[in-house]
Order: C-alpha cells, then structure tokens, then sequence
C-alpha cells in the first residue's frame, strides 16, 4: 500500500466509502422487508445515502485529479483501497442487526454532519449541510426502532442484544484518531473524531436504556477499514455483487 | 422567436408549467428546485443563452435527471438552443421554498403540507386533526406516511426539511 499524499482525498473516501457501503447494505432489503413500511425506509434510507455517496465521492475525485468519477471509485475500486469503516461492511444478518447498525452510526453522523457543517473547507460544508437533514431522519426512525424492538417481545429483545453483542466492538473505529484526522483537525476541515465519543455514548446509552438494552463493557475495537489495512472477509463479496456490471463491461451505462 | 424580447420572466413562466415528474400537480418551481434563471443576449446577434440553476430535494433524488431531461425539452421547443443546467447543492433545498400555490395543489392532490411542527396540520381528506404517523419514509424520499384516526383513511404527507 503507497502511502496517499492527500489527507483530504483520504478524508473525503472515509465518508463516501461509509456513505457507499452502508447504502448498498441498506439496499439488499429491498423487497425483502419485514413489512412494506419498513421495506420502503430500509429503500429510502439506502437512496439517501446513496446520494450523499454521489456528493462525497464526487468531490473526492475532484481532489484526486486524476480525471476519475464518483462512478470510478465506487466500480472500479478493491476492497483495499476502501476506506470504510468495518461496523458497515459486515452482513445485514437480520433485522435487529440492521437496525442496531443503523442505529450506532445515525447517532454518530448527526453531531458529526453538524459540525462539518462549519468546516473551513466551503464543499466539506455544503455536502455536510445537505446529508444532516437526511440524517436527522434516519436516526429518529432507527431509534425509534431500536427503542421498539429491544423493549418488545423476548425474540426480538433477545435479537437486538445479540446485535449490539456483535456490532459494539466493531463501533469504536469510528472514534480512531490518525494522521488523516490530525490533519483535517489542524486545517480545520472536521474535528476529531474522538471529540464525539463522550456525547455519542451519551446519547447512545440513553437510548439503549429505553431500549431495555445492555451496553457491552468490552472496549476492545476493531479497525483497519478506515485505513484500508485489514477489511472483513465480508467486503470483498459484497463488491463482486455491487460492481459486477461495471467490472463486466467497463463503461456500460443507460 | 425575437430572441431580444426573451426576458427571465418570460423562463419562469415557462418552467412553472413544467410539472414535478413525481407529484405532477405542483410544478418544479412550485417545489422550489429551480433556484436561478438568467438570460443573456450576444451583443451582435442578439441570441439568447439561458442559464437554469437547479436543487435536489434530497441527495438521492431519483427524479433529478428526469427534472434535467424536462427542462431542457421544455425550453428547446420553446426555441432556446444555447442552454445550460445547473446543480448546485448549497444552501440545501428546504420545504420553506414551497410556494403556497405548491402547498395547496398538494393538499387538494391529497397529500398533506409541510409543517415546521413535523407533523401534518390535518388530514387532507377529511380534515380532521386527529392524525397518526405510520412510516417516517413514504413513496417517494420527501413524503412519509400517515393516516387520519377519525376517517380511517392513510395519506402521504411532504416532511417538513
């Protein structure tokens, strides 16, 4: 791996590649919804961050100048060189998890959106004013819908604890702190990740707690999707489906 | 077509005939996606070059490029070859840009107003305000689902952003 020269660039691909790979996910409940309400969310939701993926690595391109498209970089990228992080690659396993992901990662993009609203960088700010209005109302369902299905019955309590069992340790990578961070710190693009920790457990536990749900004391954290150093097994399938037109026939559009 | 008489006006007029391709009783400027129009004219030839800015709703909006296909075939029959389209995301598109003529199509269309409340006034069948949420996600990105408790009846209701 060739170290990238360009802090914004990788910048811009943490949060397009989230946006991407969260969306797709997203999107493989279509049509197989628990409901038809919940269907057309889980639909709207991935369109959503669809489209925000469109801004983001629209403007990622643009930085790189390698006269490369947000098309580019979502089909004709491997899984190293996304930078995701781990938590939104992993397998949508069933509802509750889906949910729970959903869930942990709205209550991150909301105050995190906010504050790139006042990023020094005037397109970090746009893109960021846009997405918070969507995010907004992807946290108020998910939490809804956490806060629904943890306090319900003792199938689906028991399945929303199992998910955050699972997806917890995979939460912290959204806290790391590296060189791209201390660089977009400094320039005053984004603030620290880390900045957020405290009012997102805050917010997070209280919800869990409405939720009749256990937070896990484990601290351990995976990582290495931001970096692009270690994925999951779990990317590379995912890729093969979401690219496979453009890896087929390069350049095929409609 | 005088080219030399082609106001911004005359544009606008034009465009707010053009309807949205997914609530077609409100048109595009009506929902606040057409944010600028200007026309200049060439000093020796008097032509005119238009220039239309637009908005998404929401970032994913799938009726983007069919809004873009509209205007353009909208004004080109209308005799305008030099044309540019514009997008632009900032400031972001917000509800508060519908027109009130938008906003009562919609509710004699059947689908309820945004209220800054986030919540339907009433429902637009019956008009009662007894009124429950379904769904914070409806048919389309910028619409959710809620029905009326006192005539039975689901609607769709345009969220408030």
């Amino acid at each position: 791996m060739t170290e990238s020269p360009n802090p914004l660039f990788e910048f811009l691909l943490r949060q397009g590649d989230n946006a991407l790979v969260l969306g797709h996910r997203t999107s493989e409940w279509c049509g197989v919804g628990p409901a038809l309400e919940e269907d057309i969310a889980l639909a709207n939701t991935a369109l959503d961050l669809i489209g925000q993926t469109q801004l983001w690595l629209g403007y990622a391109a643009e930085v790189e100048g390698k006269n490369r498209s947000a098309n580019d970089l979502a089909f004709m990228r491997d899984a190293y060189d996304f930078r995701n992080i781990l938590m939104l690659e992993v397998p949508n396993e069933d509802f509750g998890r889906t949910m729970v992901r959903q869930f942990l990662f709205d209550a991150f993009q909301v105050p995190w959106l906010s504050a790139l609203r006042q990023s020094s960088d005037q397109r970090v700010s746009e893109i960021a004013s846009k997405s918070v209005k969507e995010a907004q109302y992807h946290l108020e369902r998910s939490a809804e819908t956490v806060i629904a299905l943890g306090d319900g019955t003792p199938e689906s309590h028991a399945r929303m604890q199992a998910a955050l069992n699972y997806l917890w340790p995979y939460s912290g990578e959204m806290f790391g702190n590296d060189s791209t961070d201390q660089a977009m710190h400094e320039q005053g693009i984004a603030p620290l990740p880390q900045s957020l920790h405290k009012p997102w457990m805050q917010s997070v536990s209280n919800t869990l707690a409405q939720a009749c749900l256990a937070v896990p004391e484990d601290p351990f954290a995976h990582s290495g999707g931001r970096t692009g150093f270690r994925h999951t097994e779990h990317l590379g399938h995912m890729l093969s489906t979401m690219q496979v037109l453009q890896r087929s026939y390069p350049g095929a559009s409609w | 077509m005088n080219a030399a008489v082609l106001t911004e006006k005359q544009v606008w007029d034009w465009l707010e005939q053009v309807p949205d391709p997914e609530i077609p009783v409100i048109s595009i400027v009506d929902l606040g996606v057409v944010r600028n129009v200007c026309v200049e004219h060439d000093d020796d030839t008097q032509a005119a070059s238009v220039k239309v800015t637009i908005t998404p709703t929401y970032s994913g909006c799938p009726a983007m490029r069919e809004i873009a296909t509209n205007i353009e075939s909208a004004l080109t029959q209308r005799g305008i070859t030099d044309l540019e389209l514009q997008t632009q995301i900032a400031p972001a598109w917000t509800t508060d840009w519908m027109s009130e003529v938008g906003k009562q199509r919609l509710e004699d269309y059947g689908i309820a107003a945004p209220q800054a409340k986030g919540a339907p006034e009433r429902c637009p069948q019956c008009k009662s305000t007894a009124v429950e949420k379904v769904s914070q996600f409806g048919s389309t990105p910028c619409k959710a689902q809620w029905r009326c408790t006192d005539c039975l009846e689901p609607f769709e209701y345009f969220k408030c952003i």
